[in-house]
């Protein structure tokens, strides 16, 4: 990103005030924080806003593979550590099926990727691409291996071809997906560049080292290919964690275009991949194709990324609100909690289990814990009330009012408050079902 | 082929080295940021310490399956961390509360002593987080195991002189916590130096929250105290512990609901993966509960600080 005194250089600084602004110098202040646009001023050249877009576009691209609100973005990344801001695209999944095997095979592989879905926090974590692999060698198996992913996959999907002339069958057939073509370490990058522009998708291509993959992108870039993204090579985690380290920073710090595009892994399955992604997922890779993904590693491995990628300065909230759970009456108990997503849904879940209909009162604590909220003053008796009183929940329901066990300590002022006995909940709400069912039976 | 500029930091400042146990093992001595070789020249791999307790009492069934009846017994449960490869026992004197155990302070002394004896490896000790219990077990502790140097864990602001006290008449190390908050960290740092702990005595806990628990957070201000111990904050250049033990309370890495895989391995990977974000955000040290995310991590460092 430009500063504010770059900005300023290219300005004619005469003060006119046509842009809205006083002076030329606020104006270049409200472009720096990307407030305005350079196109804002009627009077900077045409050059000036040429030259300033080419040096104020993110120093890691931007590439999209598929197509509509399922397309996944990799790349666009400013900072090199995420309490400065949040990192953009999240590191993308795939898993790989090959060629050379059968449609039923190809079938349970696929649904296997697409049981790697797990609703949390009020999002869908899940794999984001199927890869295909050309292991046969040849267009017409290729093909025919596409048609049976596509048969029940409609996420993005990515192609791993070595010969150019079965990519151009392949793109020629499905260019409008959008599809990720991933040219292995030995294929002509000239071609595959000339090709994937043609077609106008992203390409992939995998270079040894930070110094040969730099050299791959820019003859890439010569043949007018922009979408690309980068396999390193790595053949272990040091070179893993060093050649991306080396190459994001690189593109961040010293401006070095070859390097800034979106990183990628090719790993195998079991241990030492799940690891590799671990580490490209803390460490700035953009996608990891896997030759397969357990559930048990899959839930973990998009937790992480869900952590990794969420806002540091904002928490995930809910809204202050009454939230029936399975058509709850007159009778039916009272709960509340906090209105930070994690707390909600793992809570809500728990109630959703018991299969008991329950009130669920959320109060807003901006986005905290149980625990973080009440020892910030923001879970206080008082404020559970306002917003029972809100919601009207104490006329809905004379069905008890349990209170979250780890603030069991605000029970007495709590009862006061609104005028009616509390009960104390369980600390954690795996243990809700059992305790909803002692309270209403 | 292309010339790739300079990307090196040269941060000019570094974190103590602390040895500890017999003085065979060193904790800290970073250059840089985690493995990266081209900045940071120590290729010390985090330490990694097993947890072992006086009591099973509130300990998760699933993880005392995994070490075959030695758990039973302290000393042979730190026996079989060190045959998995840790580097130093994290003894959890649970037993001490007498709603919990039994443990006397003579037992207490005794199984450290035990635990020294037969493994020869560094302790770090905890008590059973009832004040004043800690208050006499611990600083016993302190003064009747002298050949080995200890970490006593934990002091924290509002308590922090009498264990500090007892750390130092003795001539063990201590281990500051502090809640998820650099400033915090720093402060607590600041308070054991000016009561008189030297900075080489101090180790610092930054509360590692686990995967899916406010790792996020954790991993931020990890990242934010090693960077400014690297840039010069001489308060925050002690080695950083963290623990990932409590990846076996979060509900996701241990529940039976069916497509989510046995829960064996993934509580395995969930431990391990709160510990290769300590490790990649700057932890000097980790002390772990479950010894297949112990001894994956354990490799995979190995492998990155391209040592052995
Ligand atoms: C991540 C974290 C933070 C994050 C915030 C995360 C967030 N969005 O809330 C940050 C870094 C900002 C933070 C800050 C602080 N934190 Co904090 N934090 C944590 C941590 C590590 C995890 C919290 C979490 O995400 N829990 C997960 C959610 C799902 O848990 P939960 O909301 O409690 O919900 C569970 C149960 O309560 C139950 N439940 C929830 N609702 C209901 C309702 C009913 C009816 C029932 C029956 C059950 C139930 O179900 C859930 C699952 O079991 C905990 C330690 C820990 N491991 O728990 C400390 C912890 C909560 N923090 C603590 C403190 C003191 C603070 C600070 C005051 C310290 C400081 N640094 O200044 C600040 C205050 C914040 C502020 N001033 O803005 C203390 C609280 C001490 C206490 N016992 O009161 C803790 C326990 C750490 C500790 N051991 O000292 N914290
Ligand atoms: S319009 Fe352009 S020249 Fe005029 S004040 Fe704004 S920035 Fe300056």
């Amino acid at each position: 990103m430009a500063t504010a005194i770059e900005y300023f250089k290219l300005l004619p600084k005469t003060n006119c005030k046509d842009c809205g602004q006083p002076t030329c110098l606020a104006f270049a202040m409200l472009l720096a924080n990307q407030k305005a646009k350079l196109e804002d001023c009627p009077h900077v050249s045409g050059e000036a806003v040429e030259a300033m877009k080419e040096s104020s576009a993110p120093p890691v691209n931007t590439v999209k593979v598929g197509t509509g609100e399922n397309a996944v973005a990799m790349g666009g990344e400013n900072v090199l550590y995420r309490h400065e801001r949040r990192f953009e695209n999240p590191i993308a999944y795939a898993v790989s099926v090959s060629d050379s095997w059968d449609a039923p095979r190809i079938a349970e592989a696929v649904a296997k990727a697409k049981s790697l879905a797990f609703d949390r926090v009020g999002m869908v974590f899940r794999l984001d691409l199927v890869s295909v692999s050309n292991d046969s060698g040849e267009s017409d198996e290729f093909l025919a291996a596409v048609d049976a992913v596509l048969a029940d996959w409609d996420l993005p999907i990515m192609f791993e071809i070595n010969d150019v002339g079965v990519a151009e069958a392949a793109l020629s057939r499905h260019a409008a997906l959008k599809p990720l073509v991933y040219a292995g370490e030995t294929a002509d990058v000239e071609a595959f560049a000339k090709l994937a522009t043609k077609h106008g998708c992203p390409l992939g291509i995998r270079a040894k080292g930070v110094e040969a993959a730099a050299d791959a992108a820019e003859i890439a870039a010569k043949a007018g290919c922009k979408d690309l993204v980068l396999d390193l090579g790595a053949s272990n985690l040091k070179e893993c964690l060093e050649w991306q380290t080396i190459a994001r920073r690189a593109a961040i710090n010293r401006k070095f275009r070859p390097l800034g595009h979106p990183l990628m892994n090719r790993v195998g399955c079991g241990e030492y991949a799940v690891a590799t992604a671990v580490l490209s997922t803390l460490k700035y890779g953009s996608l990891v194709v896997f030759d397969g993904l357990e559930p048990y590693e899959a839930l973990p491995l998009f937790t992480l990324r869900q952590n990794i990628y969420t806002d540091p300065q904002v928490p995930i909230q809910v809204k202050q609100d009454l939230y029936p759970i399975g058509d709850p009456g007159p009778h039916s108990p009272i709960m509340f909690t906090t209105n930070f997503s994690l707390t909600y849904f793992t809570v809500r879940a728990d109630i959703e289990k018991s299969k008991i209909p329950v009130w669920l009162q959320i109060v807003n604590t901006e986005g905290l814990s149980v625990l973080t909220a009440y020892s910030a003053g923001k879970f206080e008796p008082e404020r559970v009330a306002a917003a029972f009183e809100e919601s009207g929940v104490l006329d809905k329901s004379d069905g008890p009012v349990v209170v979250p066990g780890l603030v069991a300590r605000m029970s007495g002022k709590l009862s006061e408050e609104i005028g009616r006995d509390v009960v104390v909940g369980t600390n954690e709400s795996k243990d809700i079902p059992k305790h909803l069912r002692e309270i209403t039976s | 082929m292309a010339e790739i500029p300079s990307v090196a930091e040269k941060y000019g400042s570094k974190v103590g080295e602390v040895p500890v146990g017999h003085g065979d093992y060193v904790a800290g001595g970073a250059g840089g940021m985690p493995f990266l070789s081209f900045e940071n020249p120590s290729k010390r791999r985090p330490m990694i310490a097993g947890e072992v307790r006086d009591s099973l009492v509130g300990y998760p069934e699933l993880a005392a399956g995994m070490f075959s009846g030695r758990e039973k017994d302290p000393a042979d449960w730190a026996m079989m961390w060190k045959e998995i490869g840790a580097d130093m026992i994290f003894l959890r004197l649970t037993g001490t509360d007498p709603s919990v155990g039994t443990t006397t302070a003579e037992d207490a002394v005794r199984i450290v002593k035990e635990i020294d004896e037969r493994t020869r490896l560094p302790i770090m000790v905890h008590g059973c987080g009832v004040q004043e219990i800690d208050h006499e077990i611990l600083p016993r502790i302190c003064s009747e195991v002298r050949d080995t140097r200890l970490i006593v864990s934990c002091v924290e602001e509002e308590d922090y002189k009498r264990l500090s006290a007892a750390a130092m008449a003795g001539g063990h190390h201590v281990l500051a916590f502090s809640n998820l908050d650099i400033n915090l960290a720093k402060q607590m740092n600041i308070l054991l130096s000016d009561f008189g702990v030297e900075k080489d005595n101090i180790f610092m806990d930054p509360l590692m929250a686990p995967l899916g628990m406010g790792l996020d957070y954790s991993y931020s201000v990890n990242e934010r105290i090693r960077l400014s111990a690297l840039r010069g904050d001489r308060m925050l250049q002690v080695p950083m512990v963290c623990h990932t033990g409590e990846a076996w309370d979060v509900a996701d890495a241990t529940s039976d609901e069916p497509g989510l895989g046995d829960p064996a391995h993934r509580v395995a990977w969930w431990e391990a993966i709160t510990a290769i974000c300590a490790m990649m955000s700057g932890a000097d040290l980790l002390v772990m509960r479950g010894p297949s995310a112990a001894d994956m991590v354990r490799v995979y460092a190995e492998e990155l600080a391209g040592g052995s």
